[in-house]
């Protein structure tokens, strides 16, 4: 009964923050909309009794990487005057993109089935251990390769770093 | 090279035990920790106090005669010999049935030291001829406002029913040779004239 | 269960209070500590030996005019330091403050709660709150504040990385990220510390870094920066600030206690044959003792390093503790698979 209120609550809070990141003017004020945004996401695992993957999220997302995005805004000064200029050929675009994708999605959940999913999976297996042997037996290889696409990502990044020697 | 204890700079190489900063870091805190041992030098201020010379130079009074009669006579000896100018003050004529309150037949209405621009050299002390102002070991006290350091004769003179005691500052020694230097001035002055 | 609820909000209410008091008290301590090893008095003039000066202090800050400046942000400029205050306060429930007793037939826990994944959580709301610090100095739209903030952020996600890492090597070794399974497990006398003394040294520095103390307050550093992050703050938002710091001391102070030094546990403790609450009530002493070293050390520290620069504290968050904590992981392992621990 509790966790059904707080589903819609948490709903509710990560849908309206999300509206506030794409409807705020300030850029910060977008960045730490979605921070409530991921931390309401975060509550959303908790519901499902993945405590790992919500602490994780918490660690990394708002953790770390908003931490950068709003570093780099900040460092940037971005405000009103310094947003560019879009011509209204551009706009034209945006609103008919936009459009497209909302029909197809109202299209897709016509399309489904109201019926929930069967919960066939354990419950538990959101809890660390359990997560990290599934991870570490039945999902070695996607894990590993995912562990290589890291390494490049940080070798490219240390690349686009360092000094060029011209 | 006064000290000996001037030292070379060199641009040597840091060994291992240098470059990993711990060690410096333990002989840092092993000295900072040997402090903690250490006697406190400080003094408390208003609860223990600071042993004073008993000829110290503080807070001036401007005394009164065996009669409680006012000493000074606003020559304006002091304010010439101040080098601070740090005193101003007004004359005025001694009424009759003044005698008691003031000694000579001209006084000073208004005397005025600034405790801020005053540094207790003792100057007007030894410029006095009548033995009215005196330096003694009181200590000026802290104000908020610049103007209350003009101490006026209501901080100056002396109280009658408290009199403060300058016999260590008024030796026969110092009269007398205040004596002298005043026949020496006066000898010299007349002989300028002359 | 009612009365399980009634004690957890006893226990949380208790938690929050002690780490208040340390805290007012560690501001006390340290200007103490600091008079001493600089061979003065310190605070002496409210109350015997200046101890009510803590409360002479909040007084005065309550009562200090309160400036918002003009241009600042509103709203964020007042978020800014309730969230740094909140981070600061959160940790404490996770921390085992002592083993269990009993009471009427019920057995009580001295932890509010054990849950599984307590370091995690620990390095959740560590990470959160660099936001204090950050929407602080933003809002108050000054450069110095910017500058400050923009310090702190940078210098607090470098150290949490060496610090995740020194932390991987114990849990690795205890195999669990519950605080109060890895205390339970060291009740035999032998610490963590004995086995793990390099991630000792790196958690310990990093937790220099996460709390903003010297000598890595690059944030604050005021030859620099004016105030830095706090500069355009004044009376109880900018205590807040000030507060904050003192409560992550006693938390972070807490946390290494419980990580490496046994957490409650001591010497012998078995031995003494001592029944079931008298010896919990001791070991929460012990408990609070290991604690307060560690805050004195926090200060010990701060009064005799002088602060790094800030290329210095980025080459060695990234290019020593890093690499160093990387290290660890690998010996542990290596030790562990050595010992036959796992296969």
């Amino acid at each position: 009964m509790i966790t059904q209120y707080l589903f819609y609550f948490l709903s509710f809070v990560a849908i309206f923050s999300a509206l506030l990141v794409v409807f705020s003017k300030n850029p910060v004020h977008s960045v730490l909309y979605l921070i409530i945004t991921f931390f309401s996401i975060a509550g959303h695992y908790f519901l499902l009794n993945a405590q790992f993957l919500a602490a994780v999220h918490i660690i990394v997302y708002a953790g770390a990487i908003m931490v950068l995005f709003l570093y780099v805004i900040m460092m940037l000064n971005l405000n009103k005057e310094t947003e560019p200029h879009k011509s209204t050929m551009s706009k034209f675009a945006a609103i008919i993109a936009g459009g497209l994708m909302m029909l197809s999605l109202v299209a897709v959940l016509r399309g489904a089935e109201v019926n929930q999913m069967k919960a066939s999976v354990n419950n538990n297996i959101g809890l660390t251990q359990n997560l990290g042997k599934v991870l570490f037996n039945e999902y070695i290889l996607p894990f590993e390769v995912s562990a290589i696409l890291f390494l490049a990502a940080m070798v490219g990044a240390v690349y686009l770093g360092k000094k060029q020697l011209d | 090279m006064l000290t000996n204890r001037s030292k070379v700079v060199s641009k040597k190489e840091m060994s291992l035990s240098e470059r990993l900063y711990l060690p410096a870091i333990a002989s840092g805190l092993s000295i900072t920790f040997k402090h903690i041992f250490k006697k406190v030098p400080t003094i408390r201020y208003p609860e223990q106090k600071r042993e004073i010379a008993s000829v110290y130079r503080g807070q001036h009074v401007l005394k009164r005669d065996e009669n409680g009669a006012e000493r000074c006579t606003a020559c304006g000896l002091c304010a010439v010999a101040c080098p601070a100018e740090a005193i101003t003050m007004d004359a005025a004529e001694r009424k009759k049935g003044e005698e008691g309150l003031y000694r000579e037949e001209k006084y000073a209405s208004v005397y005025e030291i600034n405790m801020l621009r005053c540094i207790f050299c003792g100057l007007c002390e030894e410029a006095c001829p009548k033995e009215a102002i005196f330096l003694t070991n009181r200590i000026v006290d802290t104000e908020y406002g610049r103007n209350s350091f003009i101490y006026g004769k209501d901080k100056l003179v002396e109280k009658i029913d408290a009199r403060i005691d300058v016999s260590e500052r008024q030796t026969e020694k110092t009269i007398e040779f205040k004596k002298i230097s005043l026949a020496i001035i006066i000898c010299l002055l007349l002989k300028l004239r002359i | 269960m009612t009365g399980y609820i009634i004690y957890q909000i006893i226990l949380v209410v208790a938690i929050f209070t002690v780490s208040l008091v340390v805290a007012l008290y560690a501001t006390y301590g340290e200007r103490k500590i600091a008079a001493i090893l600089q061979d003065r008095v310190g605070p002496n003039r409210a109350g015997p030996f200046g101890i009510l000066q803590p409360f002479a202090d909040g007084i005065k800050m309550f009562t200090k005019e309160e400036i918002i400046p003009e241009t600042a942000n509103g709203w964020l400029f007042i978020i800014g330091p309730c969230i740094a205050m909140l981070t600061a306060c959160m940790t404490g429930v996770i921390i085992p403050w002592g083993g269990t007793f009993e009471l009427g037939g019920t057995v009580y826990s001295l932890q509010v709660t054990d849950i599984n994944i307590g370091i995690l959580y620990l390095f959740a709301v560590v990470s959160f709150g660099v936001y204090g610090i950050m929407i602080g100095g933003w809002a108050s739209n000054n450069k110095f504040s910017l500058l400050g903030a923009l310090r702190a952020s940078s210098q607090m996600i470098s150290y949490e990385i060496a610090m995740g890492m020194s932390i991987i090597a114990l849990v690795m070794m205890t195999g669990t990220l519950s605080l109060g399974e890895i205390v339970k497990q060291q009740d035999d006398g032998y610490c963590n510390f004995v086995y793990q003394p390099l991630g000792f040294l790196i958690f310990l520095i990093c937790a220099f870094a996460e709390t903003n103390r010297a000598p890595f307050d690059m944030a604050e550093c005021e030859t620099e920066l004016v105030g830095g992050y706090h500069t355009e703050y004044s009376s109880m938002k900018l205590g807040f600030y000030l507060f904050a710091e003192y409560i992550n001391m006693f938390i972070s102070s807490a946390v290494i206690v419980s990580f490496y030094f046994g957490g409650y546990n001591f010497p012998f403790q078995h031995e003494l044959g001592l029944s079931g609450n008298l010896l919990t009530v001791i070991q929460t002493i012990v408990f609070f003792g290991k604690i307060f070293f560690f805050i004195f050390f926090f200060m010990w520290i701060r009064w005799t390093i002088p602060r790094f620069r800030y290329d210095q504290l980025m080459k060695l968050g990234w290019k020593v503790l890093l690499p160093l904590s990387m290290a660890n992981i690998v010996i542990t392992g290596l030790v562990m698979w050595l010992t036959g621990k796992i296969n």
